[in-house]
This record gives C-alpha cells, structure tokens and sequence, in this order.
C-alpha cells in the first residue's frame, strides 16, 4: 500500500493511526485535527447529553431512542461524522478515486476564493477566513451546539476553522511553510472532506452567531460556502435540495413536482373549499396582465397546508386588492433552495421569477408565508436583477399589516381567543429586518398573544432552516427533532407554560412554509398535539378566523 | 548605534502603513458581493430600536430613506471602544478583552500625544513635568495614559493568554501565534513599562527620541538602554500587527459597515447596477454537470440559461 505523504494534498487517509475512539468527540480529547482520521466516526450523539427541557417534556427518560443508521447505509455512503446522514455521498470504490475526489476540492477551493467565480461572496468570505479570532463566542449563541450538549463538533467555529486552515496552507502565498505554525494544520485527505462535506449540513444557516461575533465573522456563511463548494464542482449536494428542489423546479415549474396545469387544478379546488368554508365565492386571478400585486406562494403550501394560500385569496379578494398568480413554471413556487448551497440554482429561479412578472407587467411582487422565499428573491435578488428585471419586491407581512391596521376589512378579535405565540423565521426577521408588521396584526387580532424569548431578531431557528425541514432521508429526523429543532421547542413549551395541559388549544404562528412544516414535525414527535393541545399555523389563518364576515371557525382545532 | 534605531523605526512606521493600505486597498477593490446584512442595522433610525428595516414599509421603494448615520457611529463607537457584543454574549472574555483593548488604545494615544509632544517641543515650547502650564499639562497626561494604557494592556493580555491555556471551548482553536502575540504585546508594554519605572518617569527620554525622528536628527540617542530597547519593540510590533489577523482593527470597518450592515439597494441606472451588471460579465468555470460551465460562459448566461 502506497502510503502518503502526511501533508501531500493528495493523501488518502488510508493509514490507520491507532483504534479510533468510539466515544463522542468531547472534553480534552477533541482535536480539530482528527477530522482527518483514517477511520471511525468522529463523534456520537446521546440522549443523555441533551439539553434539558421544560414540562411536560421534562423526563429525559422518556426521550425516544435515536434510530441507528442501516447497515447498508453505512456500507454504501460516508457516514463518518456523527451518528447520522444528509448528503448520502457513495464512498469511492478506489484510492485513486479519493485522490481524484480531493484534487476536485482543492480546484473547487480555488474557485470559491476567486472573483470571477465567486464575486458574490467573496469579500464577506475572506474577511471571515482571514480575521476570527477564535473566541467561541459565537458558540454560546448556536442553539445546534447548546441543544446537542455542546458537542464540540456542532460549535459554528468547527467546520470554518478547519476550511481556515485549509486556506491558509493552499490558497494563501507560502501557506505550505508557514500555515502550521501561524494558523495549525489539518490533513486533506479524503476522509476530512467526506466529514467537512456532512458537517456543511449541520448548520441551520441562521447566523444567530454571526450576530453576536464582536469582529463581524460569519460561519453561517461559511457553512454556506462550503455547501456551495461541494455542489457547484464536486457535484455534492443532497437529492431533497437539488435534485427533487432546483433541478424540479426549474424542469416541471415546481419543486412539489405540481405543472403548471395541476397547479390551477389545485388552486381551483383550494377556491371551492374556501368558498365553502368562508361563504363568501372566493375566486383566485391567474395570469391577470397589469394586475397591482403578483402573489408568489411557496407550492409547498399548496399541497400540505391549502388554508393558507385559500387565507391569502379571501384576504386579498375582501380587500379589494388587485393580485394575480402566474401559471408561468417556476413563477407560481416562491421556493428557492439555491439559498442555502448554490449560487447557480438561486440565480436561475430568481430570473424565472421576475421574467414572469415582467411578462405579465405587474407593479410588484409580494411574496407569500416562506422565509427563505422572502430573502431570496427581496434581498439576494436585489444584487442580481438588473435592468427590466429588478420588479419592485416586498414582503406579504407589510401589505397585511396595512389591510389589517386600515378599516377595509372588519375583525372579531374574540374568535382568536386562545393563546398565540409567534414564530420568528430567521429569513424574514433577522436577515431582512421584517420584525413589526406580523406582531402589529396578532397583537390586534390575538387577545392572548405572548412573544417567545427571546424573540425579532434575536430568535431562534426552529431547526428546519437551510432546507432541513424537508430533509428525513435515513435517521437525519431524529437529529432534526432532538437537537436542531430543541431549542425551539423549549421556547414554544416556555410560551405557553401559563396553559398547561391539552384542555385548553394553542396556537404557534409561524409565517413560513419551512418552519411551519419543522414545527408541524416536532410537536407530532413529541405527540405535544395530544399532550399540550398545540397546533401550528400561519398568519393569514388567523386573519381570515378573526374576520367577521367570514363564517366561524376558520381554523379547525384537529392535527394535520 | 542610534541610526539604526531611526532606521529601523522608519521602517517599521513604512511596513505599518504599506500593510494597513494594501489591505485595504485589497479589500476596497473586491467585487461587490450579493446583500448579506444582518439585522439590527443602526442606519435604520429608529426601526433599529427593535432591528427592522424599510422593508417594513409598503411600498418601500417609494419612500425617502435617509441613513442615520449618528446611530451607526454611536454603535460603532460603543462596539470599538467598550466591546460591546463580547460584553453581551461573553462576559467572561470580555473581562480581559475589554482592558486589553482598551489599554492597547490608550497606548496609541500615549504615542499620540508623545508626538505631539515632539512637535511642540520642536516649534520652541518646553514640555515636562517642571515646564509649568500646557508643557506640564501635556507631560502628566502622557504618563497617566501612557502608564494606565500599558498597565491594563499588560493585566488583559496576561488574562487573554490564561484564558487561552485554560479555557477547555478555547484550547482545541488555540495555536502557537495566539500565544505568540499576545506575549509580544504584552512584552513590549511591559518592557515600556519597565523603561518608565527605571529611567523616564516623565517620558521626556521618549519625547526627545520622537522629536529626532520627526527632525530626522539620526545622530540622536534614547538616552537610555531601556528607552531604545522598548521603542525598538514597540515599533516592531506596529509593524506585525497589520500582517495578521489582529488587523481587525480596522477591517471591522469592512465587516460591520461594508457587509453586516449594507442594506443598499439596487436601484436601476444607479452605480450598484452598473456593478453588478460589470460581475455578470465574469466567466464561470465550475466544474459541476448542472452548472454547465465553459469557462468563457457569464454568470449572465448561466444564470438564464434552460435547466436541462
């Protein structure tokens, strides 16, 4: 067996350096360094090391057991980072196809710190590369690293130390000489990379520590970079993001799989049922040329929760506003998961978008309950669009706001009275800074309305950011419930601590798709439908449940 | 040998500035990157308050928007100068990064006002502890700094470097120039220190030796081994510090004001528009199936072309 050189680029990691060590890689043993290691897994998660949670969860006990990864999972991918999987990557079938795979990274590395290839990040990245100071206190403000018993492997500074390092010794000038001693080393062999690959997808991109880092560092960024790395020249990504995300989407016209004309089918039935359930005819515009307002849902709303864009038609339809929706592929799912690991799928869906509103030559585009679809398309968008394209956007929080503050429409507050909390999605809030509009409403249509703390900018992910939230291939949900979505789940229990028990009915507002399908998953895991008596919702369902000349009863109180 | 010490000190104050501008000019001329802020954004006025932006607004393109530009100072001050974000999420760093800082800040206006000193002491007027009005003013202001300056740099450094050998969530990132630069600060205050206890309790020693300087009077002696000693270090420190990560002194201008808070939008014919029309034009050669890259094709095209 050829053996490498312990510094070569090219170095394989098939020389075994002693028994790896099975136990989580915690306390004084961890070391950055042994991502590199030959074999093993570099670190466990237990249920004993969880984050305590309040009642009536307050039974560690009684926490389900984590599934174990298949056999034939762990034969056919690499599944050496922790006790689960995202990326599903085969393993390579030779050493020569290791070599190949980490001489494919580094071109990739060179790539992401290039303008011509990377001008859309590259400022922000390489201030973040070249000035932490590696104080770890974004780390106390990771709910990831918080949740999972402080694993040191989920800290925000884990993964970007080690593309650090990786930086400084083979982009950086004369980084093979002096790297080592100015900023540490790690090995690049294959096995680092399948790792810092899997450990990209254990970030919720929230960039809660970005927020508290006293330089300006962001390793929500980074986590984003490398993601991007991976797919954009390795070809890596996950099936749920890419292939079943962007790839259908840009193909069919939606990453729910829905044509153009399922869509209308759809949206059509959404109508009748509306009608039924409101009693008032409720009828959705398609296509409506000059309209004021082009609505952009995000498809996934369509299919798993039809009240919302059916809240969204009442709304609009009562207010007199002139909207439309557009049958154009692409334009009727605000969905745009390139956000979270390739500028190339972003752009392409951004494009789409604001083609189909130019075509239909709308004042603006309004952007329905989906966080990542909101930061897409208003802010990254802003710096993509050009000329014709660059469509005034906003956000749907704002036009409700005004509906619901001005006297077009009439409310019944007391048909809310139940307790509400209020989701913050970290897109929408802390990364576009649209904190007050949806608090406006449910505080004028929700006599029981309480905020989680901490809450706005300061939130926390629900676990289900960065596209995690349709992610369940393997035990990957298990980790998804137990430590990205822990933190908060412990606020929600915290918000409604005052009502305890499942006599009496609660309501989480979450106006985002993502989240909203996080939540959904979370409360169902921990059966806190049957247990707390708290269901999940957006915010235009409690609009259309508090308007008066709606039927009551709007927001039917059983599990789905 | 005191041209040496001219020399080397000039040089020093030149690879100073040489390193502070190219990375400067490094970072200024990096293409304009894609709208990555961070709320609370301070330029916001008063929807800073609970961290919202004029995307708040209906119509928000329509609306005048006016930076505040006295809040995003008020916070940028509070964050240089006390530290704030590592006092609200790591109070116990910040209790030796604060007079680490700190200190490190009022030694600059030691020198600051040693120059000063210089300067004045060149145009004709004495300053020392017996020149009587501004001279002794000025002389008892530069010790108190000088001397809190360095003590505080001294006790945070020592602090900081603690912290670094025995914080169990800080040892795993720490390596040999963490260690390194903080004894160097450290040291080179210390011998500074030392240098006043010993031989310059008035800095008159160091006054004078800045004063050949400016004059580049190279013929000049410090006067004392301890006062040649510490200017050597202290000029050799200057020099180091904007070779490394600790030049975060000033790109957190760029981190916090140029990404963290750069909410500027694109509007059309404007010069972010041209910018951005300007990146398009860049060829792409990622190597993935589904970017379909050439090499010569633009993001521009990428970006419209069919998914196949």
């Amino acid at each position: 067996m050829e053996t490498q050189k312990k510094n070569s680029p090219l170095a394989v990691g098939t020389e075994d350096k002693g028994a790896p060590p099975t136990g989580g890689a915690k306390g004084k043993e961890f070391r950055l360094e042994d991502i590199s290691r030959p074999q093993g897994q570099w670190a466990h998660v237990d249920n004993r090391d969880l984050m305590p949670m309040p009642a009536p969860l307050d039974h560690p006990e009684a926490e389900p057991e984590w599934r174990p990864l298949s056999e034939r999972a762990r034969e056919t991918y690499e599944c050496a980072l922790d006790d689960t999987l995202v990326l599903s990557i085969p393993k390579p079938k030779s050493k020569e196809e290791e070599r190949e795979l980490v001489e494919k990274f580094l071109h990739g590395l060179r790539k992401l710190f290039s303008k011509e290839d990377n001008w859309t990040f590259l400022r922000p990245l390489t201030l973040s590369m070249e000035h932490c100071a590696n104080c770890q206190t974004c780390s106390e403000a990771c709910h990831i690293f918080e949740a999972s018993g402080r694993n040191p492997i989920y800290r925000p500074t884990c993964r970007s130390e080690i593309l650090r390092r990786l930086y400084h010794k083979y982009i950086k000038p004369g980084g093979q000489f002096l790297a080592k001693w100015r900023h540490g080393d790690v090995e690049l062999n294959w096995p680092a990379l399948a790792r810092l690959a899997e450990l990209s997808y254990r970030c919720n991109l929230c960039r809660r520590c970005a927020q508290t880092c006293p330089i300006g560092v962001d390793n929500g960024l980074i986590a984003r970079e490398l993601r991007k790395l991976f797919s954009q020249e390795l070809g890596i990504h996950t099936k749920e993001l890419h292939d079943r995300g962007s790839v259908l989407q840009l193909k069919v016209g939606s990453s729910t799989g829905m044509n153009p004309l399922v869509v209308k089918d759809n949206i059509d039935f959404i109508d009748e049922d509306m009608t039924e359930k409101t009693g008032i005819k409720i009828e959705t515009p398609w296509d409506k040329a000059g309209a004021d307002v082009l609505l952009i849902h995000n498809a996934g709303e369509i299919m798993a929760w039809p009240e919302n864009p059916g809240a969204f038609a009442v709304i609009l339809q009562a207010a007199g506003v002139s909207w439309t929706l557009s049958s154009e592929a692409v334009a009727y799912d605000g969905i745009n998961y390139g956000l979270f690991y390739d500028d190339v799928m972003l752009a392409k869906v951004v494009v789409k978008h604001a083609q189909a509103a130019k075509k239909l030559g709308v004042k603006k585009i309004v952007i329905g309950e989906c966080g990542h679809a909101h930061k897409a398309l208003t802010v990254i968008a802003d710096r993509v669009l050009t000329g014709d394209l660059n469509i005034p956007r906003e956000s749907a929080m704002t036009l409700l706001r005004e509906i619901v503050l001005s006297d077009r429409l009439r409310f019944d507050p007391s048909r809310n009275d139940f307790p509400v909390t209020l989701h913050d999605p970290c897109n929408l809030v802390r990364l576009m800074g649209v904190v007050e509009p949806q608090r406006e409403i449910v505080r004028k249509l929700c006599p029981k309305f309480r905020e989680m703390t901490p809450h706005g900018v300061d939130n926390y992910c629900c676990g289900g950011g960065s596209g995690f939230a349709i992610h369940s291939a393997h035990n990957f949900e298990d980790w998804r419930f137990k430590i990205s979505g822990r933190k908060k789940l412990q606020q929600i229990l915290n918000a409604f601590a005052d009502c305890p028990g499942p006599e009496i009915k609660k309501y989480v507002c979450a106006p985002c798709s993502n989240c909203k399908g996080q939540i959904r998953d979370i409360l169902n895991y921990y059966e806190l439908w049957e247990k707390w008596g708290i269901l999940y919702g957006g915010l235009v369902e409690l609009i259309v449940n508090a308007m008066a000349d709606v039927k009551p009863g709007f927001i039917e109180w059983e599990w789905r | 040998m005191p041209g040496i010490l001219h020399c080397v000190v000039y040089a020093c104050a030149a690879v100073f500035v040489a390193a502070v501008g190219w990375r400067f000019y490094k970072i200024q001329t990096l293409p304009i990157h894609l709208r990555w802020e961070l709320y609370p954004v301070p330029t916001e006025g008063k929807r800073a308050e609970h961290g919202g932006s004029r995307l708040e607004e209906v119509d928000w393109w329509t609306k005048a928007h006016r930076p505040d530009w006295l809040r995003e100072l008020r916070f940028m001050f509070s964050e240089m100068i006390l530290i704030k974000a590592l006092f609200e999420h790591n109070r116990k760093l910040w209790r030796w990064s604060f007079p680490f800082h700190f200190g490190l800040y009022l030694t600059a206006g030691w020198g600051a006002l040693l120059v000063l000193g210089a300067l004045l002491e060149l145009g004709g007027l004495k300053v020392g502890a017996g020149a009587g009005g501004l001279g002794a003013a000025l002389s008892g202001l530069t010790v108190a700094v000088g001397v809190c300056g360095m003590a505080l740099g001294i006790v945070g450094g020592l602090g900081l470097l603690r912290a670094r050998l025995t914080d169990e969530d800080m040892k795993p990132y720490t390596n040999f120039s963490h260690y390194f630069n903080l004894l160097f600060i450290a040291g080179a205050l210390a011998l500074t220190l030392a240098a006043w206890a010993a031989a310059d309790r008035d800095f008159s020693l160091f006054r004078r030796w800045a004063a050949s300087a400016l004059s580049l009077n190279l013929s000049a002696h410090a006067g004392s081994r301890w006062v040649s000693g510490s200017i050597l270090v202290l000029a050799l420190l200057a020099a180091y510090v904007p070779l490394t990560h600790m030049s975060h002194f000033f790109v957190k201008w760029f981190t916090w004001h140029r990404i963290r808070w750069d909410d500027e939008p694109n509007v059309k014919g404007g010069r972010i528009e041209i910018m951005i029309q300007k990146a398009l034009q860049y060829p792409v050669s990622w190597s993935a199936e589904h970017v379909n890259a050439d090499g010569k094709k633009t993001w521009a095209d990428i970006a419209t072309e069919e998914m196949k």
